[in-house]
């Protein structure tokens, strides 16, 4: 049972990555109508912002506050670079269909990838943080300190994510936009930088998933592809659904942990690392039942 | 499909004696179509069966004139080529998107390589190394794949069947890496099909031609088959159906067309594509690994078809000529711009800048070209008829 108990929590650690990834993934649909295959890009390239700028602001305090602070700043970085990104090649497209909005931000993930790992080299960058792969009791139970902190820093980030929607005038003309565009133009709302905001929001949860990943082994050129798990998560929840995304993302890091303890013993046949394809096989499997997700809305279709 | 002006209808009631007199004149319209018969044809204007022929005359010309290591670039590029056609059959003609294709490839490429492998190999082998039937199988195989996925995807619209065709090569990757007895197992792979014809083999010199010739020559003439099966199935009643789906799935629900069914067989046809084209890039190449059916080929073939132009034959290959010869491009580089090296350590190389141009690609064509390479043809074109006038 403790062991059980250590599967789930380990899990909901990495869950809370993906739960952020899918938060950025959801953000931008919500937004756009665009599913943005940017997002493993955008992750790789925060995780390596905070590679370089967490050894150049040195120590400040203690490492813990280095961290944090080099992790700000990546965010912002990221968002910037995904603002920059939404002007240059995604507002020119607006009015177009979206799986062609979809196909050019997989050219953006390829191009800014390659940048970004140019900036790697050969092996992994080490992010300098206090947890590394150590770990604490908590009620009996043993749990790496960094997947309390991806925890820690899911709770908070969807506390801030609620507050701006429900309580600030962005939020609101995100809200509204989202509903229905022209109708949010008439009244005011300015379309055009809800989109770039929800790039940059998405950037910025990107490069806070894509360090706090990186904390175990450090930034390597395969990071990306973590992203895409993410992918999974978002299609559980349903495309179009915050909350959604929280529990896909959840859902998805508790099954990849099961499957990684369980499936050896209980069905060998599946192979090695069946682990890292689990979340898409779930997919298909859910897809089958709800064709649009858990808590996605299924689309209306009219003449 | 056609751009060209067409009076639709107009003259298909003219009695039959005035359509043949009129086309004993070939110099009179040539750019008018004048009965429906005639805008369907595989080769509706003049100019355009002779441009198609001149192309066929230099391409059979040309593996007695390049080098051989450029040739085999060709012939990869043609193989490529069979694919991009399939893939153009369900996200160009049919509206699906699909990043899957990698998976459909691999399907066809072990199935080619387990039916002409060795039978007391490492590998699961037959041992029938006739082309004549590795190639249908390998075909056959990959379309009973696609029909197998096409339940989830038919039931599912635009990006989420994306994604989980997107899920689809991570799946499939999988199971190449853990059957190693059929995929020989990651980092160690397997030899590919043996290109052979009835105890011919291409994949050897003889008297008459190098290997490369031959290999070309063969995916030459096998390319056009498979362009002309395209071109016609596009014609045909199932063609139009997929159109119909593209356009306005709804619509097409209303003429009475059943999508889920149309769909499967757009899956199908464009599976056997993929896992014909498999089988022949690999039997090219000689030897493969699981590893090569990942994402990055997905988006390979989905370039290859918008850069060339999404839903037409001619362009999806130049789109794949394009990306198969864009490594040929971009290693001559290094020549001409001294700051990108040719190495793989120095940080600007060739391989980025490779990898940064399909994607870059990707987003200027469909930014200011969506009809890709295609549609500039087609603009030169229009610019030429009406010249000098400006329209």
């Amino acid at each position: 049972m403790t062991d059980f108990l250590e599967v789930l929590l380990r899990g909901l650690g990495v869950g809370s990555v993906y739960a952020l990834l899918a938060l950025g993934f959801v953000i931008i649909y919500k937004a756009t109508g665009v599913i943005s295959f940017a997002q493993p890009a955008l992750m790789l390239t925060g995780a390596v912002v905070t590679s370089y700028v967490a050894p150049a602001i040195g120590f400040m305090l203690f490492t813990g506050l280095t961290f944090f602070v080099s992790l700000g700043a990546a965010a912002l970085i990221t968002a910037v670079i995904a603002l920059i990104v939404e002007r240059l090649a995604i507002r020119p497209m607006i009015g177009r269909p979206a799986f062609v909005v979809a196909i050019i931000t997989i050219g953006l993930d390829i191009a800014i990838r390659v940048v970004a790992s140019g900036f790697i080299g050969l092996g992994a960058r080490p992010i300098p943080n206090p947890w590394g792969l150590q770990r604490t009791e908590l009620l009996g139970l043993r749990v790496q300190e960094r997947h309390l902190v991806s925890m820690l820093a899911l709770a908070v980030i969807v506390a801030a994510l609620v507050w701006f929607y429900r309580y600030t005038r962005y939020g609101l003309a995100m809200r509204a936009a989202a509903f229905d565009q022209e109708a949010a133009l008439t009244q005011g709302v300015s379309v055009g930088s809800v989109f770039a905001m929800s790039w940059a929001m998405a950037g910025a949860l990107a490069a806070i998933a894509g360090t706090l990943l990186a904390t175990s082994a450090g930034v390597d050129r395969q990071l990306w592809i973590v992203a895409l798990v993410a992918l999974p998560a978002i299609i559980l929840g349903g495309l179009d659904s915050l909350e959604g995304a929280v529990i896909g993302g959840l859902a998805v890091g508790v099954v990849e942990s099961m499957v990684g303890s369980y499936q050896r013993d209980l069905a060998p046949w599946l192979g090695n690392n069946f682990a890292g394809v689990s979340p898409y096989v779930l997919m298909l499997l859910v897809l089958l039942a709800k064709p649009y997700g858990i808590f996605g809305t299924p689309e209306v279709r009219r003449v | 499909m056609s751009t060209t002006t067409s009076t639709p209808g107009a003259g298909s009631s003219r009695p039959a004696a005035r359509r043949g007199h009129r086309s004993r004149r070939p110099g009179g319209r040539p750019h008018f179509y004048r009965s429906y018969g005639q805008e369907l044809a595989l080769f509706n204007t003049r100019p355009k069966l002779s441009g198609v022929g001149a192309i066929i005359l230099v391409a059979l010309v040309l593996p007695f004139m390049l080098a051989d290591n450029l040739l085999q670039t060709l012939a990869l590029a043609f193989a490529f080529a069979i694919g991009a056609l399939g893939l153009n059959i369900v996200t160009g003609l049919a509206g699906q998107v699909s990043l899957g294709h990698a998976f459909f490839l691999g399907v066809g490429a072990y199935t080619a390589a387990a039916i002409s492998g060795d039978p007391d190999g490492r590998t699961i082998g037959f041992g029938i190394t006739n082309m004549l039937v590795w190639l249908p199988a390998a075909g056959i195989v990959a379309a009973l794949a696609g029909v197998l996925i096409a339940p989830i995807a038919t039931r599912l619209r635009g990006l989420y069947l994306a994604i989980v065709t997107l899920g689809l090569v991570f799946i499939g990757e999988h199971i190449f890496r853990e059957w190693r007895d059929l995929t020989g197992g990651a980092g160690v792979g397997r030899e590919a099909a043996t290109p052979e014809l009835f105890g011919f083999s291409f994949a050897r010199s003889n008297a008459l031609f190098t290997t490369d010739q031959n290999l070309y020559l063969l995916m030459l003439v096998l390319m056009l088959v498979f362009a002309l099966g395209a071109r016609n199935l596009a014609r045909s009643r199932v063609g139009r159906a997929f159109a119909a789906v593209r356009d306005r799935d709804m619509a097409a629900e209303m003429m009475a067309i059943d999508l889920p069914r149309t769909k499967l067989v757009a899956f199908g046809i464009s599976s056997f594509y993929a896992g014909c084209s498999g089988a022949l890039i690999y039997s090219v190449i000689g030897f493969f690994e699981p590893s090569s059916f990942n994402l990055l080929l997905s988006v390979q073939f989905i370039a290859m078809v918008l850069i060339g132009g999404a839903g037409t034959v001619a362009g999806t290959i130049m789109g794949a000529l394009f990306i198969s010869l864009l490594p040929t491009l971009t290693r001559e580089l290094p020549a001409y711009i001294p700051i990108i090296s040719g190495s793989v350590t120095e940080t600007p190389n060739v391989f980025q800048l490779e990898s940064i141009l399909y994607g870059l690609l990707i987003v200027v064509f469909l930014l200011f070209e969506p009809r890709g390479l295609f549609g500039i043809w087609i603009r030169i074109r229009t610019y030429w008829k009406g010249w000098p006038f400006s329209y």
